[in-house]
Formats: C-alpha cells, sequence, structure tokens
C-alpha cells in the first residue's frame, strides 16, 4: 500500500490521501474540536513512540524526534538504527510502531499490511576519501567500478591507487538503492561490506582510494561526494528531479496504529506539516 | 549403665542413619550437577538440529555445503556456504596453529625457565590478556593492523590488475585478531599441564646427561602432551565461535579464502543478518548455526580423539 497513491481497505479505493489525513486530523481525545487549544492537547499527549530502521535515516529521525518531544514535554521518542529491512520486520512483529526504511516495499513485505509514508527525498551520494583529485563520474564508470571492470583511480584521470569497492550489507536499502540504479542488483563485487552508513563513512575517510555510498545528509565529515553524470548531489538537484540517483525516506506503520493511534497520528501530522518539513530541510534533504 | 549404653549405642545407630541419608542427598546434589552440563548439551544439539532442519530439508544439503553462491535476498536467493566454511576452518586452523605456537613456547617459558619475578609479571599480563573483551581486539584491528595491512596489499600486489584491493580487512588480519585473542588460553592451560608433570620426570632425565631444553622438549612437553591438546581445543572452539573481532577486520564479504581477500566467517554472516532475515533465510541462519555446531564438536573430537590413539600407542 503506498500512500502517496490511493488508500486501498478491503479491496476498495478510498481517496483518504496522506495531506489529506494530516488536513482533517482525526478528533484527538482531549481536544476541543475547533483546534483552539493546541497547547493543552500538546500537554495531554503522553506515552512512547518506537522508531526503528533505516540508519541512512538516523539523523532526520533523531533531529525530528528531538523537536517532537519538545513540542509534547510527555512524549518519548526512541531511535533505534538497525537497517531498513530490520525496521520493515520490527514493525510487521508488533516490536515497534514505525519503521524507517530508505527503499520502498518488496513484494513480500507489501503483503504484511503496512502503511507507507513517504517523507523526504534523499540523493544516494558516491564518496571518496578527500585525497582523491577525480571530482566527478558517470553512471557507466560507476557501474564498471562496482562490477570490477575499472580498479585503479588512474582508469579515470586520477593518481595510480587501488580503487577499494565499499559497500553496504544485503538487507540495507541503500544498497538495493543504489545496486537498481548501476542495474547490478546483487552483482556488485565489493571488497568491504559494512553494517551502517557509519561504518562507511569512517572507512571511506581512513583508506586512500576508497569509493562508497551514502545518504547525501549523512556524507559530510572527512569525505568527499563526487558528481554524478556532471550534477552535484544536494536537496535543491534532488528536489528538481535532476540528481539521478534519488530515493524516497519512507515510515511505515502498521494499519491499526495509522488508523487509530493518536501518538503515531500525531507524529505523521508533525513530520508531514511545516514544521517537521522544516527540519528535513535543514538536514539537507528534499522534501517528499 | 547398661541402660546408657543402650542409649547411646541407639544414638549412634541414629547418627549413622542420617549420616547415610546427608550422603545420599549430598550424591544426588552432585549428579544433579553433573547432570545440568550433559543436559545443556543436549537440548542445545536438539534445538540445532530442529532449528537448522527445515532450511536444510527445503534447500536441500548438497546445495547449502557445496553452493558458492550466498545471495539470500535476492529474486532468486541462493544458500550455498562452501566459502563460509571454508573460511571458518582455514582461519581457525591458522590461528589456533599460530596461537599453540607462541602459546605452548611462553607456557614453557613461564613454567620451566622464568624466575619468580618474570613469571609473575609475564603471568600477570596473560592473566589481563584473557580479560579483554573481543570487540576491543577488533578496534585495536581496524586502527593498527587494517592499515598496516593495506600497506603492505598495495606493495604485494602493485601494478595487479586481477586482485581486489581490500583496504587491509582480510582474512591475515583476522586470523593475527584470532590468534592474540585464543594466546591466554593456550598459555595459561599449558602452564597448568606443564607444572603437573612429576619432578621425577625432570630429575630422571637430567640424570641421565640430558641438557636443559633437551629435558624439557623430549620428557617434560611429551608427558604434558594431552594438557596441552585441551589447551588448543579450548582456543580453536573460542576461535571457531568468535563473531565480533572478526566482523571488524575481516570485510565480511563471502569469498574463497584467501591471505589478501576479504571474507565472511559463519559466525559473521549470523550475526549481520539475523536482524532483517525473513523466511527461508531466516531458517537458513539457524542451519549455520547448526552447521558451526557440527564442526566445532568435530573439530574437538578429531584432535581429542587423535591425542588419545597416541596416549595408548605410546
Amino acid at each position: 500500500m503506498f500512500v502517496a497513491g490511493l488508500f486501498i481497505r478491503d479491496g476498495k479505493a478510498s481517496g483518504d490521501t496522506l495531506a489529506e489525513g494530516g488536513r482533517k486530523e482525526r478528533e484527538l481525545p482531549g481536544s476541543p474540536g475547533d483546534n483552539g487549544d493546541s497547547r493543552d492537547l500538546a500537554e495531554a499527549l503522553a506515552g512512547t513512540l518506537e522508531i526503528a530502521g533505516s540508519t541512512s535515516m538516523e539523523h532526520v529521525t533523531w533531529a525530528l524526534a528531538e523537536s517532537f518531544m519538545e513540542e509534547y514535554p510527555q512524549v518519548t521518542v526512541t531511535v533505534e538504527c538497525i537497517g531498513s529491512s530490520a525496521g520493515i520486520e520490527a514493525v510487521a512483529a508488533e516490536r515497534v510502531q514505525i519503521g524507517n526504511t530508505s527503499r520502498a516495499l518488496k513484494q513480500g513485505e507489501q503483503e504484511l499490511g503496512l502503511v507507507e509514508v513517504p517523507m523526504a527525498r534523499d540523493g544516494i551520494a558516491v564518496c571518496v576519501d578527500p585525497a582523491n583529485l577525480v571530482k566527478g563520474i558517470t553512471r557507466e564508470q560507476l557501474g564498471d567500478i562496482y562490477a570490477g571492470r575499472i580498479t585503479n583511480w588512474q582508469q579515470l584521470g586520477g593518481r595510480d591507487i587501488p580503487i577499494v569497492v565499499i559497500g553496504r550489507e544485503a538487507g540495507s536499502g541503500t544498497r538495493s538503492a543504489f545496486e537498481a540504479y548501476l542495474g547490478l542488483s546483487g552483482q556488485c563485487r565489493y571488497a568491504n561490506e559494512l553494517d551502517s552508513a557509519g561504518a562507511v563513512l569512517a572507512r571511506i575517510a581512513s583508506i586512500p582510494g576508497a569509493i562508497g555510498y551514502l545518504s547525501m545528509a549523512e556524507a559530510d565529515h572527512g569525505v568527499r561526494t563526487l558528481c554524478l553524470d556532471g550534477v552535484e548531489p544536494c536537496a535543491g538537484h534532488v528536489a528538481e528531479g535532476r540528481y539521478p540517483l534519488a530515493r524516497p525516506f519512507v515510515m511505515v506503520a502498521g494499519e491499526e496504529d495509522w488508523e487509530q493511534n493518536v501518538l503515531v497520528r500525531t507524529w505523521f501530522t508533525y513530520v508531514l506539516g511545516t514544521k517537521g518539513q522544516e527540519i528535513i530541510e535543514e538536514i539537507g534533504l528534499a522534501g517528499p | 549403665m547398661t541402660a546408657d549404653k543402650g542409649v547411646l549405642a541407639g544414638a549412634g545407630r541414629e547418627n549413622r542413619g542420617r549420616r547415610m541419608v546427608a550422603d545420599k542427598v549430598a550424591e544426588f546434589c552432585l549428579a544433579a550437577c553433573a547432570a545440568v552440563s550433559f543436559l545443556a548439551v543436549a537440548a542445545i544439539a536438539l534445538y540445532m538440529i530442529q532449528g537448522g532442519m527445515p532450511a536444510i530439508r527445503e534447500v536441500g544439503w548438497k546445495e547449502i555445503l557445496f553452493g558458492r553462491v550466498w545471495d539470500p535476498v535476492g529474486t532468486s536467493p541462493k544458500f550455498g556456504i562452501r566459502s563460509m566454511i571454508a573460511t571458518t576452518l582455514v582461519g581457525t586452523f591458522l590461528a589456533a596453529l599460530s596461537a599453540a605456537a607462541v602459546g605452548v613456547l611462553t607456557a614453557v617459558f613461564l613454567a620451566e625457565l622464568a624466575g619468580e619475578r618474570a613469571a609473575g609479571i609475564v603471568g600477570t599480563t596473560v592473566d589481563l590478556l584473557a580479560g579483554i573483551p573481543s570487540v576491543i581486539y577488533g578496534l585495536l584491528g581496524i586502527y593498527l593492523l587494517n592499515p598496516l595491512m593495506y600497506r603492505l596489499e598495495r606493495k604485494i600486489f602493485a601494478g595487479s590488475r586481477t586482485h581486489q584491493f581490500t583496504g587491509g580487512a582480510n582474512l591475515l588480519c583476522a586470523v593475527l585478531v584470532l590468534a592474540v585473542m585464543i594466546l591466554p588460553t593456550v598459555i595459561s592451560v599449558s602452564v597448568s599441564a606443564i607444572r603437573s608433570v612429576s619432578e621425577e620426570v625432570r630429575a630422571s632425565s637430567l640424570a641421565l646427561g640430558a641438557t636443559r631444553m633437551q629435558t624439557i622438549f623430549r620428557a617434560v612437553l611429551p608427558a604434558a602432551r594431552s594438557g596441552v591438546a585441551a589447551a588448543v581445543v579450548l582456543g580453536v572452539g573460542r576461535a571457531m565461535g568468535e563473531s565480533m573481532a572478526v566482523m571488524l577486520v575481516a570485510g565480511n564479504c563471502v569469498n574463497t579464502p584467501g591471505p589478501f581477500r576479504s571474507v565472511r566467517f559463519l559466525t559473521t554472516a549470523i550475526v549481520s543478518e539475523m536482524g532483517y532475515a525473513q523466511g527461508t533465510h531466516r531458517r537458513m541462519l539457524y542451519a549455520l548455526g547448526l552447521v558451526l555446531f557440527a564442526l566445532i564438536t568435530l573439530v574437538n573430537g578429531v584432535v581429542l580423539g587423535a591425542m588419545k590413539k597416541r596416549e595408548v600407542s605410546m
């Protein structure tokens, strides 16, 4: 079920799009109804909201969680970064209320009865160590590197340094988006497979000649991003649709929670509202 | 008087009866404690078989054990673990070999040669080494070993177009980290084995005119052989089961083992994939556990069996 389109319940399409669902603001308990006293509502909302999933979405989720907790002081938001697939698995098993995934749901996962809410758009940045002389790369060259056909930076006009090909683990959303873009799903020849975006960042920064991929919002300390087909990875280019390697950041929830859980609904309203989108922009991501 | 005697005798009988009961209770307790570890092993074996068999039946053991490709999340998933088994066996064997060489010689020094002061210092260091958590070994591997390995790799494979450069995360790193990790186990068990060799063995050897070194290597070590073997077996068990440290330094790509290749051990596969595995993939990870369990049992059985045989033939 994909929210940007239509909700399909009991086989029937209903016109309850997400923006509408957000604006409609189902009557929350204790709310005066005319939306006059939102402060009381904010004080009254209490509980723990558990989020788990994509490590690429760590920054943005924490930033949203912190400001959400400021707004709703009685609420505790916990964020666990265990990878997209594990996050979806956790929501399906009802261990957490919200799962973060940096890719759309796969076929088997679509049958789990989850609601997908795209909350931002991310560009996957191709990163190298800062001393690398190469400034840009094409999709073709990138494919050749990850298929093991190009093995030295000299072949791309850089210095004579071997290329160390770094990637993520098989359950990573970033990896499946990246491989799908190159048309190399399941065929990349990695030299290192690391379990989180942070580990990839640290590894690229410490190995001369390394190349890897990361969410553009994570690629800051100690690595340099490459232009892809002449386009620099930044929020503006992703929003305009010019940067080729873009993918959605999606939050998923169980159908029941999505319909009835006040905390979950308030969270989504907040994330997709003005305040939430401002934070997403500040982090360096594009809107959904 | 006679009445008194009767009372005393009665008390003695009663006492003896009570002591018999206490004895029986103690015996039962001891047997129960012994049963705990037996039951634990039996339960683990049972559960591993129960958990691992479905996947093995589903995929087929031939394809699992001899399949070359591990692609559990692809559109047509493949579950071949041949390279991971090979990596675990080769990595553990090399680590145990190097740890045994260094460890036994260290043990000889500690037990036979070192003065009280030196033995105290080295002994304490070995104990400290044993207490360091495995993740620390992994971190040190990342900071010290990987960059060194990468320099070596670039020297050895300079100009090679076919070698895939790993940035220093390879099998060799894992072997070194594992060897250092199991060293304290090998040393401390070997030391007690050597110390338990009777003083008469040394005295007779020296009396026959053997030098100190001849005595150590020809008389004392052979006598301590079964204890030293136990030390190595313990080390092998620890090395084979280690996941954290290996995961940090080995690169984690499923490859046929080679010293400068990025490799994945059976343990690492279980740890890093359990979080997101679903369906057959998840059941398959239990099968990996079963394979690992079987391997450890097999290796221990072979080493201990070989030791027993030699002892009988002596």
